[in-house]
C-alpha cells in the first residue's frame, strides 16, 4: 500500500518530464493531485497500521546474485516520516503555485525528489535505501540551480557535492559492512544482526554517521544548508529543510546506529572528557544547536535566519539520537516531524508570502515596509510558526524538544544545559526577526517608493498555511497521535540503542 | 458538570476566537465571556471541598508513552486565583473601552491571556501547566508591543526575554525531575518530596544537582513575581504597557509566580529551599525595602505603582521563604507558618484587585490629562474631581495597609507569621511598610491635595459608567477588610493541608 | 592441425568472418554500385550494411553461444561471449550514430574499417595466446589509427591520429618487448603455459621486467595514467563516431585482454612475485582516478572532459583488475560494457550538438533543454550514469566492482583505501558532469532554436538511454551472463 507513494510520485514525475511544454496550470494541478494522492496513501497506511510493528510492503528478489532484495517495510518511524513527506509535498506545491518558468519541469523534478524521499523512508534493504537516497540528490540540484535565487548555482552545486560526498562515505561503510558480514545480503536486519568486530565498527560508524549527518546539517558540515536554503526556490527550501535534512537524520538512526551500534562504545581513552564517538557527535550536535542559533541571530537576510535555525533544530535531532534513550530518540523522531512541518511553514512565509510580494529579503528594507500592517496575514503566520518552532508549548516543537532534552539530561547533563541556552537564543532570533520585519515601528526617515498594493493571499497560500499550522498544533496538543506510533518502533530498535549504549 | 475546570480554561479561548471575528464589537464579546468566566469561577469556589485537598479533579491519559496525564484540580489557592483572574480580566476589559485600533485582535489576546491564566491555576501536570504558562506570555507580549506607549518595543522585548529565560530554567529543571522520577505530576512529585525520596532519586540519576534544579525552578518564578534582582524588566513593562494590560500584568500575571512557588517549588523543593533560606530571605527583604525605596524616587505614577507592586509581592515572598524551616512539632511554629501562608494567599488576592484598581484609576487620570502621568504635574485634583479622589483614595489606602481595608489583614497576617520565624528579616521588612506608606501619602498629597493647577481646573470627574465599574471593586476591598473570613475559611484548610504534607 | 580443428576454428570465428565479409561487401557496394550517389546516401547505405553485418554476427553468436574453444589460441566461455556480443552491439550503435555524419567522402572505407576494428576487438577478447593477442591488437589499432584521421577537413583529426598512432606504436613496442621476454622465459606463447611455467620456476628479475613492460603496453591501450597523454587530444580531434569507438569497443577489448592476461598470470605468481604487478596496477589505478577526475574539472571542451573521465573510469576498472578474483574480473567486464554503452550514447549526443553549434565547448550546450528536450534528457541519463547515480547502470557497475574489490581474499588495507579514494573522487566527478548538465538545463542559451535530430539517431540515443536505465533497474539481467557478487 505505502509503496504507492513512491510509484505515484515517480510516475507523476515521468509524465511531467515527458510533457515539458504542457500548460503551467495543468502541470501544477496534476502535481498537486499526485502529491495529495501520495499524502492520502501515506495517511491511510499510517492509520491502517495503527501502533503495530513493521508492516512489510514488498519483498522481491532484485539481484539474486548479490543477495539484494527489493524490500520495503514501514515501522512506526517510517510511517510518521512518510506522512511528513506527504505533507511537505502538498504544502510545497501549494506554495509553488506562482512558478511560471518551465512549470512542468519544475514539478517533474519536485515529484522525483519526493519519490526518492518516500523510498528512503520505506526501504529496508540498505542497497535500496541507498539507491533512493542518491536519487534524491539530482533533482535538488536542478530545482535550486534553475529556479533558485541568490547565488543559486553555487548553492546548488555545494548542496549536490556535499550530499554526494556524504553518500560516498555511506557507500564505503555499506560496502565494507556488506563484504565483511559475508552474509550475501544487504538487508538491514541481517546486517544489524551480524556482530561486527568492535574495531571495525569504531571506524565504520563515524564514517557512515558523518556521511548521513552531512545531509542532516551537522556542524561543521552544515555549511551547505544555509546557502542551499537561501538559493533554493520556496518549495525546494521547504523540501530541503522539511524532508531532505530528515533523510540524513533518518539514515543516522536507521543505518549507522543500527548496523554499527558498538561504534559508539568508549574508545578506552578520553581527551577533555570525550571518550567515544557518541560523545563526539553529541558535542557536535550541541555546538550545532548553539552555533546555528547564534548565527541566525546576526543575519540580515530573512532566509538565512531560517536557514541557520534549521541547523540549530537539526542539532536537536542528532543530540536526541545520541542520547541512546527511548525518550531521546522518540523526541528526535518527533522533532524531525515537527521541524519538517515548521521549517516548511517558515520558508513558505519568508520565501513565498513575503518575498513574492516585496521582492526583498533584507531585514532592514522589510522593516520599512510596515508589513505588520500591510501584510497582517504574513505577520500572524510568521509569529505562530516562529513561536511554534522555538518550542512554545501547544505546538509540536515543544513536545519534541522536551523529550530530546529529557534524554539529554540522562546522557549528557551538561549538554542538556547548553542546548537549553541554544533554545533561549532560538527565542531571541525568532523574536528579532519578528520585531525587525513585522513589528518595526521606528519612524521611516526616507520615504519608501510607492508600490502597488500587495497581491491578496491566494487560496493556495491559505490552504498551505492551514495545513501546516494545523498539523503542528494537532501534534502539539495530541502528541500521542504520533508518539504512540513512534515509541513502539523505537522500542523495537536494537536494545543497545535505547539502553544508554549498554547491552 | 464534571469538567468545570476544563470549561473555564477553554471558555476564554473560545471567546478569543469569537472576539477575533467580531471586529469592532469585540469589547461586547469580551465582556460577555469574561463575565461568564467570573461566574464559572465563583461556582467553582462554592463547589470546593473544605478539607483543603484538590477538588474537581479531572485526569485522563494524554501522552501515554511518557506517562503524562491531563490532570486538573483546584484547592483554595487555585480557586481564589481563578476568581482573581476572572475579576481582573473583567476590569481590564472594562478599562479598555478606548481601544480603537484593531479591537478584535486586542480583545482576542486579552481573552487568550485569561485562558492561559486559568490553565496555569488549574493544571497539575507540568506538561500542560507549562503550556498555559507560556500561553499567557505570548498575548501579553503582543498587547504591549502593539498597543503600548512610546518605548513599547524595547519594553516588550525585555519583558519577553526575561520571562523566557526564567521559563527555560523551569523547563530544564522539570525535565531533569522527569528523567529522575518518571513523572511530571505535581502531586506525585510532592508526594515523593514529602517522603524524602525525591532527592536520592535525583542524585541517583543525575548526581547531586537537586539544589541546582531548585534554583532553576525558582529562577522561573523569581523573574515572574519578581524577586530582586530579577525585577528590572518590570518597571519598564508596566510603564509602557497599555494601562489595562498593566492591570492584568500586576493583578493576575504576577500572581502566577507566587502561585508557582506555592504549588511547585515549596512542595517539591521545600528541602532545598530551606537550605537556601538565608539567601532567599535576604533577597526578599531587599525586594521589599528596595522596591519601596525605588517607588519613592519615581517621577511617573505608573512607575511608582510598579515598584510598589514589587514591594507588595515582596511580602509574599518573604513570608514564603520564612516558612521554609524544618518542622519542629512546636504548635506555635505551625501556627505562625499557617498565619504567614494564609497571609500570603490573601495578599495575592488583595494586591491583585487593589493594584488593578489603582492602575484603572491611573488610566482614568491619564485619559483626562492627555497622556501624562508625571507625579509633579498634578495637584489639587480633589477639587475638580472629588469622586475620583475619594474612590482612588480608598484604593490607595488599601494598598497602604490601612486597617479596615483588605490590604491590612493580609499584611498583618504575614507579619504575624514571620516575626516568630525570621525576626531579623521581618524587622528590616517593616521599613518597607513605612516607606510604602510614605510613598502613597506623598502621591495623595501631590496629586489630590494642594492648590489646583490652572490647567486642571476643569479636570472632569468620573462619569457614571466609571463609577459603576469601580464601585463593586471598592466594595469588595471593604468587605474583605472587614470580613477576611470570606476567603480565609476556604484558604485556611488548604494551608493546613499543605503544611501537613510539606517537608523541609 | 587437422581438418576437424580447422572446421572448429571456422565455427568459432564465424562472427568475425561475417564481419570481414561485410566489410568487403560494403566496400564493393560503395565503390562500385553506389559510386554516383550523393555522399549522404552513400553514408546511410554503408552504415546500414555495416549494421547489418554486426547484426548477423551477433545473431550467429547468440545462436551458438558455446562453441568449443580452439585449443589455447582462442577460447570460448561466457565472459568472452558477453564481451564479444557487447563489442558487436557497441560497434553497431556507433555505425547507427554515424549515419548522418558528413566528415568523409569515403563512407564505404569508413564503415569497412570500423568493421575491421570490430573484428580485431572480438579476437582480442577471445585470444589466449601472445601471438594471436598481438596480431588482433594490431588489427584493431591500425584500423583505429586510420579512422582517427578520417576527417580530412580538420587539422585536429590528423593531429589526433598522429598522437594516437605515435603513442599506440610505442605501446605496441613495449607490449611486444614484454611478450618476447615472456616467451624467452617460458618457451611458450600460450597464457596457460606461461602461467604453469611461472608457478614452477624461480623468481628472476626478468620476470618483473617483462610483466612491467606488458603492463605499460596495456596501460597505453586503456589510457591509464601515466600513459594517458594521447587520450584527451585524440578524443577531441577524432571524428565523433571514431572517438565513440575508441572509448567503447576498444575499451571493452582492452579490458577483456587485461582480464585474461592477469587472470592467467597473476594467480600463479601470487605466491612469489605477482604482488609487484598488482602494486604496479594499483599505482596506475590510483593515479588514473586522481588525475582523470581532477583533470576533468578544468576542461571547457566536453570531449576532453569525457576523455579525462574515461581515464578516471579506467582507473576504477584497474582496481578490479588488481583484485584479480573471478568476481572482480566479472565486475570489470560488466563495468567496461556498461560504461562503454553509456559513452557511445554520450558521444553520440555530443556529436549532434557539435554538428548544430560548430564546436563541443561547454557553452555550446547552453539551453539544450529548451532546444531539444529529448536529447537533453538522454544526455542527463548518460552523464548521471557516468557519475554513478542510481538507479542508472553506472551506479550498479560501481557498486558491484567495489564490492568485488573489497571482497578479494588478498584485500587488505590497500583495497579499502583505494575504494575510499575511488568513491571520494567519484564525488568530485559529479562536479564536472554537473557542469555539463548545468549548461544543458540551467543556463540560458543564446538561441532557443530547436536542434534538428534525425529520427534514427534520436531513436538510437533514446534506446541507449532506456537501456542504461533498465540495466540499472534490473542489473540481474546482464548478471546472468557475467558472474556477479
Amino acid at each position: 500500500m505505502l509503496a504507492y507513494t513512491i510509484y505515484l510520485s515517480f510516475a507523476g514525475a515521468l509524465v511531467l518530464a515527458l510533457l515539458p511544454r504542457v500548460a503551467a496550470g495543468f502541470a501544477r494541478v496534476f502535481a498537486l493531485a499526485i502529491a495529495v494522492a501520495g499524502l492520502a496513501v501515506g495517511l491511510t497506511g499510517f492509520i491502517q497500521a495503527g501502533t503495530s510493528g513493521p508492516v512489510l510492503i514488498a519483498d522481491i528478489p532484485w539481484i539474486p546474485a548479490m543477495g539484494i532484495h527489493y524490500t520495503l517495510a514501514a515501522d512506526g518511524i517510517s510511517r510518521v516520516l512518510v506522512v511528513l513527506t506527504g505533507l511537505a509535498a502538498v504544502a510545497g506545491i501549494l506554495f509553488s503555485w506562482t512558478v511560471k518558468e518551465r512549470t512542468s519541469e519544475f514539478f517533474a523534478f519536485f515529484l522525483a525528489l519526493i519519490g526518492g524521499v518516500y523510498g528512503v523512508f520505506l526501504a529496508v534493504d540498505l542497497f535500496v535505501l541507498f539507491v533512493f537516497y542518491e536519487i534524491a540528490i539530482v533533482p535538488k540540484y536542478f530545482l535550486i540551480a534553475i529556479w533558485g535565487s541568490t547565488r543559486r548555482e553555487y548553492g546548488a552545486m555545494k548542496l549536490a557535492l556535499y550530499s554526494f560526498l556524504g553518500s560516498a562515505m555511506v557507500l564505503i561503510g555499506l560496502l565494507a559492512a556488506y563484504v565483511m558480514s559475508g552474509a550475501h545480503s544487504m538487508d538491514l536486519h541481517t546486517l544489524a544482526a551480524y556482530q561486527y568486530p568492535v574495531s571495525f565498527q569504531l571506524w565504520a560508524f563515524p564514517l557512515v554517521f558523518t556521511g548521513f549527518a552531512i545531509l542532516a546539517g551537522m556542524w561543521p558540515f552544515h555549511t551547505w544548508a544555509p546557502t542551499g536554503h537561501v538559493a533554493a526556490p520556496t518549495a525546494a527550501s521547504m523540501l530541503l529543510a522539511g524532508v531532505v535534512m530528515k533523510l540524513g537524520a533518518y539514515g543516522c538512526l536507521r543505518v549507522a546506529m543500527t548496523v554499527f551500534p558498538h561504534g559508539m562504545d568508549p574508545w578506552g581513552w578520553s581527551f577533555l572528557g570525550i571518550g567515544s564517538w557518541r560523545t563526539v557527535f553529541a558535542l557536535l550536535a550541541v555546538i550545532g544547536i548553539v552555533y546555528g542559533a547564534a548565527v541566525a541571530l546576526v543575519q540580515n537576510d530573512f532566509k538565512f535566519v531560517i536557514g541557520y535555525s534549521s541547523v540549530s533544530h537539526m542539532g536537536l535531532v542528532l543530540l536526541g539520537l545520541m542520547t541512546l534513550t527511548q525518550v531521546g530518540i522518540d523526541g528526535a523522531v518527533l522533532q524531525m516531524f515537527s521541524h519538517g512541518v515548521l521549517a516548511g511553514l517558515l520558508f513558505a512565509v519568508v520565501g513565498c508570502i513575503v518575498y513574492e510580494r516585496t521582492h526583498t529579503r533584507d531585514l532592514a528594507i522589510l522593516g520599512k515596509l510596515k508589513l505588520g500592517k500591510t501584510m497582517l496575514f504574513a505577520a500572524v503566520v510568521f509569529a505562530i510558526a516562529g513561536m511554534a518552532s522555538m518550542g512554545l508549548p501547544g505546538f509540536s516543537g515543544f513536545v519534541a524538544e522536551m523529550q530530546v532534552l529529557m534524554g539529554a539530561w540522562q546522557a549528557f547533563p551538561w549538554f542538556a544545559a547548553v542546548a537549553g541556552i541554544g533554545i533561549v537564543v532560538g527565542v531571541a532570533y525568532t523574536w528579532r526577526a519578528l520585531q525587525r520585519v513585522f513589528l518595526n515601528d521606528t519612524p521611516v526617515t526616507e520615504p519608501v517608493e510607492d508600490h502597488a498594493p500587495y497581491a491578496p493571499i491566494s487560496w493556495a497560500e491559505w490552504a498551505g498555511v492551514l495545513l501546516l499550522t494545523g498539523t503542528s498544533l494537532l501534534v502539539g496538543l495530541m502528541p500521542r497521535l504520533l508518539l504512540d506510533v513512534i515509541a513502539p518502533a523505537v522500542q523495537a530498535l536494537p536494545h543497545i540503542l535505547v539502553a544508554g549504549g549498554r547491552g | 458538570m464534571t469538567n468545570l475546570l476544563t470549561t473555564i480554561t477553554v471558555l476564554p479561548a473560545i471567546g478569543a476566537l469569537v472576539a477575533l471575528l467580531s471586529g469592532k464589537r469585540a469589547i461586547r464579546t469580551a465582556s460577555v465571556f469574561s463575565l461568564a468566566s467570573l461566574a464559572l469561577a465563583m461556582r467553582i469556589w462554592f463547589l470546593l471541598d473544605f478539607d483543603g485537598k484538590m477538588s474537581l479533579v479531572e485526569r485522563s491519559p494524554w501522552v501515554p508513552t511518557l506517562g503524562i496525564e491531563y490532570h486538573l484540580g483546584v484547592d483554595g489557592l487555585g480557586a481564589l486565583m481563578l476568581i482573581l483572574s476572572a475579576l481582573v480580566t473583567l476590569m481590564a476589559v472594562a478599562a479598555s473601552r478606548k481601544v480603537t485600533t484593531n479591537p478584535g485582535l486586542y480583545f482576542a489576546l486579552v481573552l487568550l491571556l485569561e485562558s492561559g491564566l486559568m490553565g496555569t491555576f488549574t493544571a497539575l501536570n507540568f506538561f500542560h501547566w507549562f503550556l498555559y504558562w507560556e500561553l499567557s506570555l505570548i498575548p501579553a507580549f503582543f498587547l504591549i508591543k502593539l498597543w503600548g506607549g512610546a518605548n513599547r518595543g524595547p519594553a516588550a522585548t525585555q519583558f519577553f526575554v526575561y520571562t523566557m529565560v526564567g521559563s527555560v530554567g523551569l523547563l530544564l529543571a522539570f525535565l531533569a525531575l522527569f528523567v529522575s522520577t518518571g513523572t511530571m505530576d505535581f502531586e506525585a512529585l510532592a508526594q515523593l518530596a514529602s517522603l524524602g525520596t525525591l532527592e536520592p532519586m535525583i542524585t541517583a540519576h543525575l548526581g547531586p544537582v537537586a539544589l541546582w534544579l531548585a534554583v532553576g525552578v525558582l529562577l522561573g518564578f523569581a523573574v515572574k513575581v519578581p524577586l530582586m534582582p530579577f525585577h528590572t524588566w518590570l518597571p519598564n513593562t508596566y510603564a509602557e504597557a497599555p494601562t489595562a494590560i498593566t492591570m492584568l500584568l500586576t493583578g493576575a500575571m504576577s500572581k502566577m509566580g507566587v502561585y508557582g512557588i506555592l504549588r511547585l517549588a515549596l512542595p517539591i523543593f521545600g528541602h532545598q529551599m530551606a537550605q537556601m533560606r538565608g539567601v532567599l530571605l535576604t533577597l526578599a527583604v531587599l525586594t521589599v525595602v528596595a522596591g519601596a525605596w525605588a517607588a519613592v524616587v519615581q517621577k511617573d505614577l505608573k512607575r511608582v505603582f510598579a515598584y510598589s507592586s514589587v514591594n507588595h509581592l515582596g511580602y509574599c515572598l518573604l513570608a514564603i521563604f520564612a516558612v521554609c524551616i524544618p518542622a519542629t512539632g512546636d504548635p506555635a511554629v505551625t501556627l505562625s507558618r499557617a498565619a504567614a501562608l494564609d497571609g500570603v494567599v490573601l495578599q495575592m488576592f488583595n494586591h491583585g484587585i487593589t493594584a488593578a484598581a489603582i492602575f484603572w484609576f491611573l488610566a482614568l487620570i491619564q485619559e483626562r490629562s492627555g497622556g501624562s502621568l508625571a507625579i509633579d504635574g498634578f495637584g489639587g485634583l480633589r477639587k475638580p474631581a472629588p469622586i475620583l479622589a475619594g474612590m482612588m483614595g480608598i484604593a490607595l489606602f488599601s494598598s497602604l495597609g490601612l486597617p479596615g481595608l483588605n490590604g491590612f489583614v493580609s499584611e498583618f497576617l504575614i507579619f504575624r507569621g514571620i516575626f516568630p520565624l525570621a525576626w531579623q528579616a521581618a524587622t528590616v521588612a517593616v521599613l518597607g511598610l513605612l516607606i510604602t506608606a510614605a510613598v502613597i501619602l506623598t502621591v495623595i498629597q501631590k496629586v489630590f491635595a494642594g492648590p489646583v493647577a490652572e490647567k486642571w481646573a476643569a479636570f472632569p470627574d468620573m462619569n457614571r459608567a466609571e463609577r459603576f465599574g469601580l464601585a463593586p471593586i471598592l466594595t469588595l476591598m471593604l468587605m474583605l477588610g472587614l470580613g477576611p473570613q470570606l476567603i480565609l475559611s476556604v484558604v485556611n484548610p488548604t494551608v493546613v493541608h499543605w503544611l501537613a504534607g510539606w517537608r523541609f | 592441425m587437422n581438418g576437424a580443428s580447422l572446421t572448429n576454428l571456422l565455427y568459432l570465428t564465424f562472427p568475425e568472418t561475417i564481419l570481414e565479409v561485410a566489410s568487403l561487401v560494403v566496400l564493393v557496394i560503395d565503390l562500385g554500385i553506389l559510386r554516383r550517389r550523393s555522399a549522404a546516401y552513400r553514408t546511410v547505405a554503408a552504415a546500414a550494411f555495416g549494421v547489418m553485418g554486426c547484426l548477423l554476427a551477433l545473431g550467429w553468436l547468440l545462436s551458438h553461444p558455446l562453441a568449443p574453444s580452439f585449443g589455447e589460441l582462442l577460447v570460448s566461455n561466457p565472459s568472452v561471449f558477453v564481451a564479444q556480443a557487447g563489442i558487436l552491439i557497441l560497434s553497431g550503435l556507433v555505425l547507427l550514430l554515424s549515419m548522418r555524419e558528413e566528415f568523409s567522402r569515403n563512407p564505404g572505407e569508413f564503415v569497412a574499417l570500423v568493421l575491421l576494428a570490430t573484428t580485431g576487438m572480438m579476437l582480442v577478447a577471445a585470444a589466449r595466446d601472445l601471438l594471436v593477442i598481438f596480431v588482433a591488437l594490431e588489427l584493431l589499432s591500425l584500423s583505429l589509427y586510420v579512422l582517427a584521421a578520417f576527417n580530412k577537413h580538420r587539422a585536429e583529426s590528423s593531429e589526433a591520429a598522429l598522437k594516437y598512432y605515435l603513442f599506440g606504436g610505442m605501446s605496441a613496442a613495449f607490449l611486444l618487448f614484454g611478450f618476447s621476454y615472456l616467451y624467452g622465459l617460458t618457451g611458450t606463447t600460450s597464457l596457460a603455459g606461461i602461467a604453469a611455467a611461472a608457478v614452477a620456476g624461480p623468481l628472476t628479475p626478468l620476470w618483473i621486467v617483462s610483466l612491467v613492460l606488458v603492463a605499460v603496453g596495456l596501460g597505453f591501450k586503456v589510457a591509464a595514467v601515466p600513459f594517458h597523454l594521447w587520450a584527451p587530444d585524440t578524443y577531441q580531434g577524432a571524428p565523433a563516431p571514431v572517438t565513440a569507438l575508441i572509448a567503447s569497443g576498444s575499451k571493452v577489448a582492452s579490458f577483456a585482454l587485461l582480464v585474461s592476461v592477469t587472470g592467467a598470470v597473476v594467480p600463479a605468481l601470487d605466491e612469489q612475485k605477482g604482488v609487484s604487478w598488482v602494486v604496479l596496477l594499483l599505482w596506475m589505478a590510483g593515479a588514473s582516478i586522481i588525475l582523470g577526475n581532477l583533470g576533468a574539472l578544468v576542461q571547457t571542451s566536453v570531449r576532453r572532459l569525457l576523455a579525462y573521465s574515461a581515464i578516471a573510469h579506467a582507473g576504477y576498472m584497474l582496481l578490479g583488475i588488481a583484485a584479480h578474483t573471478s568476481a572482480s574480473q566479472g565486475a570489470v567486464l560488466y563495468y567496461a560494457l556498461t560504461y562503454s554503452l553509456t559513452t557511445v550514447g554520450a558521444f553520440g549526443a555530443v556529436a549532434i550538438v557539435e554538428r548544430a553549434t560548430g564546436n563541443d565547448r561547454l557553452e555550446s550546450f547552453s539551453g539544450l533543454a529548451r532546444r531539444n528536450p529529448l536529447l537533453a534528457g538522454t544526455m542527463l541519463v548518460y552523464l548521471l550514469s557516468l557519475a554513478g547515480i542510481p538507479p542508472l547502470v553506472g551506479f550498479w557497475a560501481k557498486f558491484n566492482l567495489f564490492a568485488a574489490v573489497l571482497r578479494a581474499p588478498q584485500a587488505g588495507v590497500w583495497s579499502l583505501g583505494m575504494v575510499i579514494l575511488a568513491l571520494g573522487m567519484s564525488a568530485v566527478s559529479l562536479y564536472y558532469y554537473l557542469q555539463v548538465l548545468k549548461r544543458v538545463y540551467v543556463v540560458k542559451g543564446t538561441t532557443e532554436d530547436s536542434i534538428p535530430v534525425h529520427w534514427l539517431e534520436l531513436l538510437t540515443l533514446v534506446a541507449i538511454a532506456v537501456a542504461v536505465v533498465l540495466l540499472g533497474v534490473f542489473p540481474g539481467w546482464l548478471g546472468q551472463f557475467i558472474p556477479l557478487g
